[in-house]
Order: structure tokens, then sequence, then C-alpha cells
């Protein structure tokens, strides 16, 4: 599916979630975090920069991950991206939906 | 029929609650992995300790809890060399290490995520006198000793789902 933000045209599946994350900026980011009423502060950056890390380094996320990473706690990572934080947050950091059931 | 289909395309599990009644591993799991699984989903999620489902949430009992080798077809092993001593012990060490390959967290750990993440643990008042137990035998994380009524109150909103495990 393609789907345009801010006039650039975006390859998504069907559940949004960006195809090629060459094509992810910061902009597109702030954009797709707006669909999920949320305003990226300092913190949600770096939560992002840790996902995108991760992912490129080919590690699984998990719920577990998120609370050895040191970077946020499971508290505010579910007050930061509400309805389904690891959902939401790789969505808004454009890597793919992960697929682990923990 | 349009319209019909419309309005199933919108709905959506909003709450999920569990009723734990069993301390074997695989039990306990199910229970937990439903229950997180529910809270990254966006969905609420609470479970009810009763009966042998209070060990897992009991201090001195919750990472000793074991797999059943006994009356467990899914063993694949004669009932009668599931009874014999330390089967239980070896079945559950090996299953423990599957679960660590999978990097499932252990019991005690398990919790504090489901509480870290607003999942409700309810311990069944009922359960727990007749086990003879108090508030300090029960993990922190626990939310309160309550009735079963008190529990079906809980189911206060549409959508909401009720799992016997």
């Amino acid at each position: 599916m393609i789907k345009t933000i801010k006039n650039i045209e975006l390859n998504v599946n069907d559940e949004g979630y960006l195809q090629d994350f060459s094509q992810w900026t910061k902009e597109i980011g702030i954009e797709l975090a707006k669909e999920h009423d949320i305003e990226l502060t300092d913190k949600h950056w770096e939560v992002i920069n840790y996902i995108q890390e991760q992912v490129a380094a080919n590690k699984p996320l998990s719920i577990r991950g998120i609370k050895k990473s040191g970077v946020i706690d499971i508290k505010q990572f579910y007050a930061l991206f509400p309805g389904g934080p690891l959902k939401v947050s790789t969505k808004i950091a454009g890597v793919p939906k992960p697929k682990s059931c923990i | 029929m349009y319209l019909n289909l419309e309005i199933m395309s919108k709905t959506k599990v909003k709450k999920m609650l569990f009723i734990l009644s069993k301390a074997t591993i695989e039990n306990v799991y199910a229970a937990f992995i439903m229950a997180n699984g529910a809270r990254m989903e966006g969905i609420e999620s609470e479970i009810f300790f009763t009966f042998f489902g209070l060990e897992a949430i009991q201090k001195k009992k919750l990472e000793h809890l074991r797999v059943a080798t006994v009356g467990n077809p899914a063993m694949h092993i004669p009932t009668m060399l599931g009874g014999l001593p330390g089967m239980e012990a070896l079945a559950t060490k090996m299953m423990k290490k599957e679960m660590e390959k999978l990097d499932m967290p252990p019991v005690g750990e398990f919790l504090e995520i489901l509480s870290d993440s607003g999942c409700k643990l309810w311990a069944c008042k009922l359960a727990v006198e007749m086990f003879h137990l108090e508030r300090k035998d029960l993990i922190d994380e626990v939310d309160d000793i309550i009735t079963v009524g008190d529990f079906y109150s809980r189911a206060d909103q549409e959508n909401t789902h009720l799992l016997f495990i």
C-alpha cells in the first residue's frame, strides 16, 4: 500500500507499518505519532532510538527487553505509548511490528 | 447486512478477566502470557488467583511451581513413570530451560512485568482463608484480596471476557 505523508509516498503494509526503513525520517516519525495522538518528547525519542538500534542489530523486541534496556521502565513505556506500547512505538520508529508473543 | 458487518468490524475485546485456579507451570504461564498479550494489544487485563492458583502469588512458593507429569497425556510418558520420584523436577527443569531460550521471564519477574503493565492481580478471599494465608504471604504486587462478587463487578464494561484456567 502507498501512504502519503508530507507529500512523500511511503510503502506501508495493511497495518500501516513502513516496509522500507530507508524511507523513515524524524519528520515521518512525528507525523506517524500524531496519528496515535502522541506528541513526541525527548523520552519518546530515546525509546525510538533504542528500538531502531535493536532492530538494526537483529535483536528481537519484547516487553522483557524493554524492562532490561535501562532506557525506560515498563510503567513509563505504557504511559508514553498508550494502546499497546510495543505495537505503537515500532510503527512510529518505522520498523516491523514485533512477532513475539511476549 | 452491510450495516451489521460495519458494526462487527469495529467490535473489539476491551477487557480480559482471567481466573487462574491451578498451580502447574503450564497453566500459570498460559494465564500470564494471555494477560500480558492483552496489555500489549491495548486491552485491559486482570487475573483472579483462586484455589491452587494462589501458589503463583505466594512469596515462598512462586519460584517452585512444577509441571504435572501424572495425568498429563501430552507428556508422552507412561503415567506410572510420571509418578516416580524426581520426574516432576526433571520435567520442570527441562521446560524452564526451553522457556529461558524463548526469553520467557521466571514467574516472579513475569508478575512484576504484569503489574507494571497495568494488569490487576487479585487474590480470592475464600481461597486465602481456606489455605490460612495472610496478606504478608502474598507478593506486594497483588492489588487486593477480593470476593467473587467483587471480581464479577470488575466485568463492568462491554466487550469484557472471562476465562477460566
